[in-house]
């Protein structure tokens, strides 16, 4: 087998592992790729893949499925990001297709329908913990200002997703350029 | 067709999906739920077998979906639309890296939407409150609390909350589960 294609493989099959057993979130996921990709192959160095990470995070798309496309790429070109990404997201999508086929049944289960009625009730707790976890790297008047006002845009008056994260790029960039204005002419002793 | 409606609408949630699963919540509450083809309830309870189950939220969401609302190969046409925005976005990016890397604007612009994204999920976690807490056909807010479902919901609510602050904020989501379930069962199921 050439190179590349020993190069393929081991992305198939490193990925594939990730995607199979990286529970609740794609962080689970730092540890195994700092482990099989940056220590035991050296296939990127520790300080890129930290900036890969955050650079993952911060473009549309869930952490699992960036990552493995840019780690895939810088390891073996286009096709290797189509393999990884492929992997990665191949255990979910069967998983998930059985549970669609078997959940019906299990449903009806009265058992079940109560155990539910209580689950509901946790999400609720898991998502406010989310947000408190999200909000405390924001902690700033500008950022608080926006999570408040995006949080009753979207809430009360019932603004569209879309139209809420534009405006916040546009008002962050207002923002940046006024701050940046300001602190010009301060320098000039105006 | 269908498919294709499917794949720009999830294509659409992958494109304004940043900063994580959860982010995607309020989309598909606009998207999906809006549309018919999940309720919130679903969507709820969905939230929750994701977290027992491998894979990112984004994926398992469209896959499922997909299922529902035709076949097999329309949960795969929903999965690759959800992860084209991905995929063309980044490998674009892994080219021109460094570049990235230094942009002002593209730094500035997630400063604002990392705020926008964290007060999006909480508008979410509102109205899945609302949909877990106040059940249908109250003549009133105070007449729907009052409903002895919903104050066994707020029951289950206070002692995962303290259970939770008890654990320093850090419980962990399949433990919420698990414990909230067999709570339901004790509640719905025992004391009904």
């Amino acid at each position: 087998m050439s190179d590349k294609e020993n190069k393929y493989l081991t992305l198939f099959k490193i990925f594939f592992k990730m995607g199979a057993f990286t529970f609740g979130g794609g962080y689970a996921m730092i540890p195994l790729i700092e482990s099989e990709i940056v220590e035991k192959r050296k296939w990127i160095d520790n300080e890129d893949i930290l900036d890969i990470f955050s650079i993952c995070q911060s473009v549309p798309g869930v952490l699992a499925v960036n990552s493995s496309l840019f780690i895939g790429f810088k390891v073996a070109g286009v096709i290797g990001a189509l393999i990884s990404v492929f992997s990665v997201t191949l255990p979910s999508f069967i998983v998930i297709t059985l549970i669609f086929f078997f959940l019906k049944d299990f449903m009806t289960y009265s058992l079940v329908e109560f155990a539910f009625l209580g689950i509901r009730v946790g999400v609720v707790l898991i998502i406010i913990n989310a947000v408190i976890k999200l909000s405390k790297s924001n902690l700033n008047a500008f950022s608080i200002t926006v999570m408040v006002a995006s949080f009753i845009l979207s809430s009360i008056v019932d603004i569209n997703v879309m139209f809420i994260l534009i405006g916040a790029a546009i008002i962050s960039l207002v923002f940046h350029k006024m701050k940046k204005d300001y602190l010009f002419n301060k320098k000039d002793g105006k | 067709m269908f498919y294709l409606k499917m794949f720009f609408t999830f294509f659409k949630i992958g494109l304004f999906t940043i900063g994580g699963g959860y982010a995607m919540i309020p989309l598909i509450q606009e998207e999906i739920i809006s549309n018919g083809w999940m309720t919130e309830t679903e969507l709820i309870d969905f939230i929750a077998i994701s977290e027992s189950t491998p894979g990112p939220f984004a994926i398992n969401v469209a896959t499922f979906i997909g299922n529902k609302t035709s076949d097999i190969f329309g949960a795969a046409v929903c999965t690759l639309g959800v992860m084209m925005p991905s995929i063309i976005i980044v490998l674009i990016i892994a080219h021109y890296y460094e570049r990235f890397k230094r942009n002002k604007i593209i730094s500035t612009i997630l400063e604002g939407l990392r705020p926008a994204v964290v007060g999006l999920i909480a508008s979410a976690a509102f109205s899945i409150g609302k949909t877990v807490f106040i059940n249908g056909n109250a003549s009133s807010f105070i007449d729907s609390l009052l409903n002895i479902n919903s104050i066994k919901c707020i029951i289950i609510f206070t002692i995962i909350l303290l259970l939770n602050k008890m654990a320093k904020n850090k419980l962990h989501p399949i433990l919420v589960i698990i414990i909230s379930g067999l709570m339901g069962i004790g509640m719905f199921g025992f004391f009904s």
